[in-house]
Protein backbone atom coordinates (compact mmCIF):
# COMPACT_ATOMS: atom_id res chain seq x y z
CA UNK A 1 0.00 0.00 0.00
CA UNK A 2 2.88 2.58 0.61
CA UNK A 3 4.15 2.48 -2.51
CA UNK A 4 1.08 3.44 -3.90
CA UNK A 5 0.87 5.56 -2.00
CA UNK A 6 4.34 6.74 -2.66
CA UNK A 7 3.76 6.50 -6.66
CA UNK A 8 0.19 8.88 -6.33
CA UNK A 9 1.64 11.92 -4.12
CA UNK A 10 3.44 13.07 -7.41
CA UNK A 11 1.05 12.57 -9.30
CA UNK A 12 -1.11 14.35 -6.48
CA UNK A 13 0.93 17.26 -6.68
CA UNK A 14 1.48 17.65 -10.36
CA UNK A 15 -2.26 17.81 -10.89
CA UNK A 16 -1.73 20.80 -7.83
CA UNK A 17 0.69 22.43 -10.04
CA UNK A 18 -1.15 21.85 -13.31
CA UNK A 19 -4.48 23.17 -11.27
CA UNK A 20 -2.66 25.96 -10.08
CA UNK A 21 -1.13 26.96 -13.51
CA UNK A 22 -4.53 26.48 -15.25
CA UNK A 23 -5.86 29.29 -12.46
CA UNK A 24 -2.93 31.21 -13.05
CA UNK A 25 -3.44 31.02 -16.65
CA UNK A 26 -7.46 31.82 -16.52
CA UNK A 27 -6.64 35.04 -14.11
CA UNK A 28 -3.81 36.27 -16.76
CA UNK A 29 -6.92 36.15 -19.39
CA UNK A 30 -9.32 37.81 -17.33
CA UNK A 31 -6.61 40.63 -15.92
CA UNK A 32 -5.23 41.34 -19.74
CA UNK A 33 -9.13 42.78 -20.48
CA UNK A 34 -9.26 44.38 -17.34
CA UNK A 35 -5.68 46.55 -18.11
CA UNK A 36 -7.32 47.14 -21.62
CA UNK A 37 -10.14 48.92 -20.20
CA UNK A 38 -8.00 50.54 -18.01
CA UNK A 39 -9.72 53.89 -18.07
CA UNK A 40 -7.46 56.49 -19.43
CA UNK A 41 -9.84 59.96 -20.04
CA UNK A 42 -9.43 61.88 -23.34
CA UNK A 43 -9.63 64.95 -23.45
CA UNK A 44 -13.17 64.51 -25.45
CA UNK A 45 -14.30 62.84 -22.28
CA UNK A 46 -12.83 65.79 -20.08
CA UNK A 47 -14.38 68.44 -22.31
CA UNK A 48 -17.43 66.65 -21.90
CA UNK A 49 -17.81 67.08 -18.31
CA UNK A 50 -15.94 70.43 -17.99
CA UNK A 51 -19.14 72.13 -20.34
CA UNK A 52 -20.64 71.51 -17.90
CA UNK A 53 -18.95 73.53 -15.74
CA UNK A 54 -18.17 77.18 -15.50
CA UNK A 55 -14.91 78.34 -14.29
CA UNK A 56 -15.12 79.94 -10.82
CA UNK A 57 -13.13 83.01 -11.05
CA UNK A 58 -13.68 84.25 -14.29
CA UNK A 59 -16.88 85.53 -15.28
CA UNK A 60 -19.36 83.12 -17.74
CA UNK A 61 -16.63 80.88 -19.10
CA UNK A 62 -16.87 77.71 -19.42
CA UNK A 63 -14.49 75.03 -18.24
CA UNK A 64 -13.71 73.42 -21.37
CA UNK A 65 -12.87 76.61 -23.13
CA UNK A 66 -11.19 78.48 -20.25
CA UNK A 67 -7.88 79.46 -21.35
CA UNK A 68 -6.20 80.01 -17.67
CA UNK A 69 -3.72 78.14 -15.29
CA UNK A 70 -6.62 77.17 -12.44
CA UNK A 71 -8.86 76.13 -15.17
CA UNK A 72 -6.30 73.80 -16.33
CA UNK A 73 -5.74 72.34 -12.72
CA UNK A 74 -9.62 71.73 -12.77
CA UNK A 75 -9.68 70.21 -15.86
CA UNK A 76 -6.48 68.01 -14.61
CA UNK A 77 -8.61 67.18 -11.20
CA UNK A 78 -11.59 65.88 -13.80
CA UNK A 79 -9.23 64.09 -15.83
CA UNK A 80 -7.90 62.39 -11.89
CA UNK A 81 -11.60 61.88 -11.11
CA UNK A 82 -12.49 60.22 -14.20
CA UNK A 83 -9.35 57.53 -14.13
CA UNK A 84 -10.52 57.07 -10.56
CA UNK A 85 -14.28 56.00 -12.35
CA UNK A 86 -16.35 58.54 -11.04
CA UNK A 87 -19.20 59.48 -12.90
CA UNK A 88 -20.88 62.94 -14.33
CA UNK A 89 -23.13 63.64 -11.62
CA UNK A 90 -20.22 62.56 -8.83
CA UNK A 91 -17.79 64.93 -10.65
CA UNK A 92 -19.99 67.89 -10.59
CA UNK A 93 -21.34 67.75 -7.04
CA UNK A 94 -17.55 67.53 -6.14
CA UNK A 95 -17.14 70.65 -8.18
CA UNK A 96 -20.13 72.17 -6.36
CA UNK A 97 -19.16 70.85 -2.87
CA UNK A 98 -15.62 72.61 -3.41
CA UNK A 99 -16.03 75.83 -5.44
CA UNK A 100 -20.33 76.40 -4.96
CA UNK A 101 -23.02 76.56 -6.98
CA UNK A 102 -22.15 78.92 -9.59
CA UNK A 103 -19.64 76.56 -10.83
CA UNK A 104 -22.61 74.17 -12.44
CA UNK A 105 -23.87 75.75 -15.69
CA UNK A 106 -27.76 74.56 -15.02
CA UNK A 107 -28.57 75.68 -10.90
CA UNK A 108 -29.26 73.11 -8.97
CA UNK A 109 -33.61 73.02 -8.80
CA UNK A 110 -33.81 74.53 -4.85
CA UNK A 111 -34.59 77.21 -2.96
CA UNK A 112 -34.34 80.94 -5.28
CA UNK A 113 -33.15 78.63 -8.16
CA UNK A 114 -36.38 77.09 -8.76
CA UNK A 115 -37.38 80.65 -10.01
CA UNK A 116 -34.96 79.81 -13.03
CA UNK A 117 -37.16 77.06 -13.91
CA UNK A 118 -40.24 77.99 -12.67
CA UNK A 119 -40.42 81.43 -14.07
CA UNK A 120 -40.10 80.86 -17.97
CA UNK A 121 -42.79 78.26 -18.06
CA UNK A 122 -45.29 80.48 -15.76
CA UNK A 123 -44.70 83.70 -17.94
CA UNK A 124 -45.49 81.79 -21.07
CA UNK A 125 -48.71 80.08 -18.90
CA UNK A 126 -49.65 83.43 -18.38
CA UNK A 127 -49.14 85.37 -21.83
CA UNK A 128 -50.85 82.59 -23.22
CA UNK A 129 -54.08 83.23 -20.75
CA UNK A 130 -54.06 86.73 -21.72
CA UNK A 131 -53.78 86.19 -25.17
CA UNK A 132 -56.34 84.12 -25.39
CA UNK A 133 -59.08 86.16 -23.12
CA UNK A 134 -58.68 89.22 -25.11
CA UNK A 135 -58.69 87.17 -28.81
CA UNK A 136 -62.05 85.77 -27.05
CA UNK A 137 -63.09 89.05 -26.29
CA UNK A 138 -62.45 90.46 -29.69
CA UNK A 139 -64.54 87.87 -31.17
CA UNK A 140 -67.69 88.62 -29.13
CA UNK A 141 -66.73 92.23 -29.89
CA UNK A 142 -66.93 91.67 -33.70
CA UNK A 143 -70.25 89.32 -33.03
CA UNK A 144 -71.74 91.71 -31.08
CA UNK A 145 -71.34 94.36 -33.72
CA UNK A 146 -74.05 95.62 -35.81
CA UNK A 147 -73.60 94.69 -39.36
CA UNK A 148 -73.37 96.95 -41.95
CA UNK A 149 -76.03 98.30 -43.97
CA UNK A 150 -76.50 96.80 -47.71
CA UNK A 151 -76.46 99.47 -50.27
CA UNK A 152 -79.53 101.40 -49.97
CA UNK A 153 -80.69 101.81 -53.93
CA UNK A 154 -82.24 104.99 -52.92
CA UNK A 155 -78.25 106.51 -52.28
CA UNK A 156 -77.41 108.53 -55.39
CA UNK A 157 -74.07 107.36 -55.76
CA UNK A 158 -75.14 103.59 -55.78
CA UNK A 159 -77.57 105.14 -58.30
CA UNK A 160 -74.74 106.99 -60.35
CA UNK A 161 -72.76 103.76 -60.12
CA UNK A 162 -76.02 101.54 -61.71
CA UNK A 163 -76.39 104.01 -64.21
CA UNK A 164 -72.60 104.43 -65.32
CA UNK A 165 -72.29 100.56 -65.47
CA UNK A 166 -75.66 100.24 -67.97
CA UNK A 167 -74.05 102.99 -69.80
CA UNK A 168 -71.03 100.99 -70.27
CA UNK A 169 -72.51 97.17 -70.55
CA UNK B 1 -68.14 101.45 -25.49
CA UNK B 2 -67.66 98.03 -25.63
CA UNK B 3 -67.20 97.48 -22.10
CA UNK B 4 -70.66 98.83 -21.84
CA UNK B 5 -72.23 96.36 -24.17
CA UNK B 6 -71.01 93.56 -22.20
CA UNK B 7 -73.48 91.76 -20.53
CA UNK B 8 -73.35 91.95 -16.81
CA UNK B 9 -72.36 88.36 -16.50
CA UNK B 10 -68.65 88.94 -17.41
CA UNK B 11 -68.36 90.96 -14.14
CA UNK B 12 -66.46 87.70 -12.16
CA UNK B 13 -64.36 87.12 -15.05
CA UNK B 14 -63.12 90.84 -15.08
CA UNK B 15 -62.78 90.13 -11.07
CA UNK B 16 -60.56 87.08 -11.70
CA UNK B 17 -58.20 88.91 -14.03
CA UNK B 18 -57.91 92.09 -11.75
CA UNK B 19 -56.44 89.05 -9.46
CA UNK B 20 -54.24 88.29 -12.43
CA UNK B 21 -53.04 91.47 -13.01
CA UNK B 22 -52.23 92.21 -9.82
CA UNK B 23 -50.35 88.94 -9.22
CA UNK B 24 -48.60 89.59 -12.32
CA UNK B 25 -47.87 93.03 -10.91
CA UNK B 26 -46.36 91.09 -7.62
CA UNK B 27 -44.71 88.87 -9.18
CA UNK B 28 -42.75 91.76 -11.13
CA UNK B 29 -42.01 93.59 -8.13
CA UNK B 30 -40.91 90.88 -6.27
CA UNK B 31 -38.35 90.12 -9.06
CA UNK B 32 -37.35 93.48 -9.41
CA UNK B 33 -36.59 93.81 -5.50
CA UNK B 34 -34.81 90.41 -6.07
CA UNK B 35 -32.31 91.98 -9.01
CA UNK B 36 -31.81 95.34 -6.70
CA UNK B 37 -31.12 93.58 -3.48
CA UNK B 38 -28.31 91.46 -5.71
CA UNK B 39 -27.00 94.56 -7.23
CA UNK B 40 -26.70 96.39 -4.19
CA UNK B 41 -24.83 93.30 -2.63
CA UNK B 42 -22.17 93.18 -5.56
CA UNK B 43 -21.29 96.69 -5.36
CA UNK B 44 -21.21 96.91 -1.58
CA UNK B 45 -17.13 96.13 -1.65
CA UNK B 46 -15.22 93.60 0.97
CA UNK B 47 -16.57 94.33 4.60
CA UNK B 48 -14.71 97.40 5.94
CA UNK B 49 -12.64 98.58 8.90
CA UNK B 50 -14.30 98.62 11.93
CA UNK B 51 -16.95 96.38 11.10
CA UNK B 52 -17.80 92.99 13.27
CA UNK B 53 -15.68 90.42 10.65
CA UNK B 54 -17.64 87.39 9.38
CA UNK B 55 -17.28 84.66 11.72
CA UNK B 56 -16.44 81.71 9.76
CA UNK B 57 -14.97 77.94 10.59
CA UNK B 58 -12.14 76.41 8.49
CA UNK B 59 -10.88 72.79 7.85
CA UNK B 60 -7.40 72.91 7.35
CA UNK B 61 -5.77 70.74 4.90
CA UNK B 62 -4.11 68.92 8.31
CA UNK B 63 -7.69 68.34 9.14
CA UNK B 64 -7.69 70.64 11.75
CA UNK B 65 -11.08 72.78 12.58
CA UNK B 66 -10.18 76.31 13.36
CA UNK B 67 -12.89 78.57 14.11
CA UNK B 68 -12.64 82.58 14.52
CA UNK B 69 -15.45 82.85 17.08
CA UNK B 70 -12.96 80.49 19.30
CA UNK B 71 -10.05 82.65 18.61
CA UNK B 72 -11.47 85.88 20.65
CA UNK B 73 -8.80 87.80 22.47
CA UNK B 74 -6.12 86.88 19.51
CA UNK B 75 -5.25 88.75 16.98
CA UNK B 76 -5.94 87.35 13.60
CA UNK B 77 -4.57 87.84 10.39
CA UNK B 78 -7.08 86.01 7.76
CA UNK B 79 -5.05 85.72 4.09
CA UNK B 80 -6.87 84.44 1.27
CA UNK B 81 -4.90 83.17 -1.69
CA UNK B 82 -4.73 80.57 -4.18
CA UNK B 83 -1.99 78.39 -5.96
CA UNK B 84 -2.73 80.03 -9.71
CA UNK B 85 -2.72 83.65 -8.12
CA UNK B 86 0.85 85.11 -9.13
CA UNK B 87 0.66 87.76 -6.62
CA UNK B 88 0.13 85.72 -3.73
CA UNK B 89 3.85 84.80 -4.69
CA UNK B 90 5.09 87.58 -3.76
CA UNK B 91 3.66 87.68 0.06
CA UNK B 92 3.48 84.01 0.85
CA UNK B 93 7.25 84.10 1.89
CA UNK B 94 6.63 87.19 3.96
CA UNK B 95 3.78 86.14 5.67
CA UNK B 96 5.14 82.76 6.88
CA UNK B 97 8.01 84.76 8.52
CA UNK B 98 5.56 87.53 10.10
CA UNK B 99 3.73 84.08 11.48
CA UNK B 100 7.13 82.70 12.84
CA UNK B 101 7.67 86.47 14.51
CA UNK B 102 4.34 85.93 16.44
CA UNK B 103 4.61 82.42 17.35
CA UNK B 104 3.02 81.90 20.63
CA UNK B 105 2.28 85.91 20.64
CA UNK B 106 -1.36 85.85 20.78
CA UNK B 107 -1.15 86.71 16.85
CA UNK B 108 -2.93 83.93 14.67
CA UNK B 109 -2.26 83.48 10.64
CA UNK B 110 -4.86 81.64 8.90
CA UNK B 111 -4.83 81.06 4.95
CA UNK B 112 -8.20 80.70 3.10
CA UNK B 113 -7.44 78.77 -0.03
CA UNK B 114 -9.68 80.54 -2.41
CA UNK B 115 -11.19 78.37 -5.76
CA UNK B 116 -7.70 75.99 -5.56
CA UNK B 117 -7.12 72.54 -6.26
CA UNK B 118 -5.57 70.53 -3.07
CA UNK B 119 -2.21 68.90 -5.26
CA UNK B 120 -1.77 72.49 -5.97
CA UNK B 121 -2.30 74.30 -3.05
CA UNK B 122 -0.36 71.69 -1.11
CA UNK B 123 2.43 72.31 -3.18
CA UNK B 124 2.54 75.73 -3.38
CA UNK B 125 2.52 75.68 0.84
CA UNK B 126 5.82 73.67 0.40
CA UNK B 127 7.37 75.33 -2.27
CA UNK B 128 6.91 78.41 0.60
CA UNK B 129 7.47 76.76 3.46
CA UNK B 130 4.10 78.10 5.20
CA UNK B 131 2.96 75.89 8.29
CA UNK B 132 0.58 78.44 10.15
CA UNK B 133 -2.99 76.81 9.51
CA UNK B 134 -4.55 76.92 6.14
CA UNK B 135 -7.68 75.52 4.36
CA UNK B 136 -10.00 75.34 1.52
CA UNK B 137 -12.86 77.76 1.02
CA UNK B 138 -15.32 75.37 0.62
CA UNK B 139 -18.26 76.67 -1.50
CA UNK B 140 -16.86 80.08 -1.19
CA UNK B 141 -18.41 80.69 1.93
CA UNK B 142 -15.70 82.56 3.61
CA UNK B 143 -14.91 84.50 0.56
CA UNK B 144 -18.88 85.37 0.00
CA UNK B 145 -19.18 86.34 3.87
CA UNK B 146 -15.81 88.92 3.44
CA UNK B 147 -17.45 90.01 0.25
CA UNK B 148 -13.79 89.66 -1.69
CA UNK B 149 -12.90 90.55 -4.94
CA UNK B 150 -9.98 88.71 -5.90
CA UNK B 151 -6.95 86.87 -4.00
CA UNK B 152 -4.54 88.02 -2.46
CA UNK B 153 -6.83 90.15 0.23
CA UNK B 154 -6.04 90.28 4.22
CA UNK B 155 -8.08 90.71 6.57
CA UNK B 156 -6.46 91.74 10.28
CA UNK B 157 -8.97 91.02 12.98
CA UNK B 158 -8.72 92.61 16.63
CA UNK B 159 -9.11 90.52 19.82
CA UNK B 160 -13.08 91.83 19.50
CA UNK B 161 -13.34 90.21 16.51
CA UNK B 162 -13.64 93.98 14.78
CA UNK B 163 -11.55 94.13 11.29
CA UNK B 164 -8.67 96.31 12.22
CA UNK B 165 -7.01 96.72 8.24
CA UNK B 166 -7.74 95.56 5.13
CA UNK B 167 -5.36 95.30 2.35
CA UNK B 168 -6.62 94.17 -0.68
CA UNK B 169 -3.39 93.14 -2.98
CA UNK B 170 -0.25 91.72 -1.34
CA UNK B 171 1.68 92.73 0.78
CA UNK B 172 4.63 94.70 -0.36
CA UNK B 173 7.48 93.59 2.60
CA UNK B 174 7.46 91.76 6.27
CA UNK B 175 7.34 95.32 7.72
CA UNK B 176 4.25 95.99 5.92
CA UNK B 177 3.05 93.33 7.79
CA UNK B 178 4.09 93.24 11.18
CA UNK B 179 3.13 97.56 11.39
CA UNK B 180 -0.10 95.83 10.34
CA UNK B 181 0.04 93.76 13.38
CA UNK B 182 1.25 95.53 15.56
CA UNK B 183 -1.37 98.37 14.53
CA UNK B 184 -4.24 95.56 15.55
CA UNK B 185 -2.64 94.60 18.70
CA UNK B 186 -2.43 98.23 19.88
CA UNK B 187 -6.18 98.96 19.63
CA UNK B 188 -6.52 95.74 22.34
Amino acid sequence: MEPVRASLRPSLLSAKWGAALLALAISCLWSSPALAQEPTPSDDQVNAVARQLYCPVCENVPLDVCPTQACAQWRATIRDKLALGWSEQQIKDYFAAQYGDRVLAAPPARGLNWLVYLLPPLVLIVAGFLLWQTMRRWQRAAAQAPASPPPSETDPYVQRLEDELKRRG
Amino acid sequence: MEIMNEPTTSTPSRGGRRWVIIAVWIGVLGLLALLGFGLIRRQEGPVGVGTRAPDFTLTTFDGRTMSTADLRGKVVLVNFWASWCIPCEQEAAELQQASQIYAGDEVVFLGVDYVDTEPEARAYLARFGITYPNGPDLRTSISQAYRTRGVPESYLLGPDGVIRSVKIGPYSSLEEITQAVESARGGE
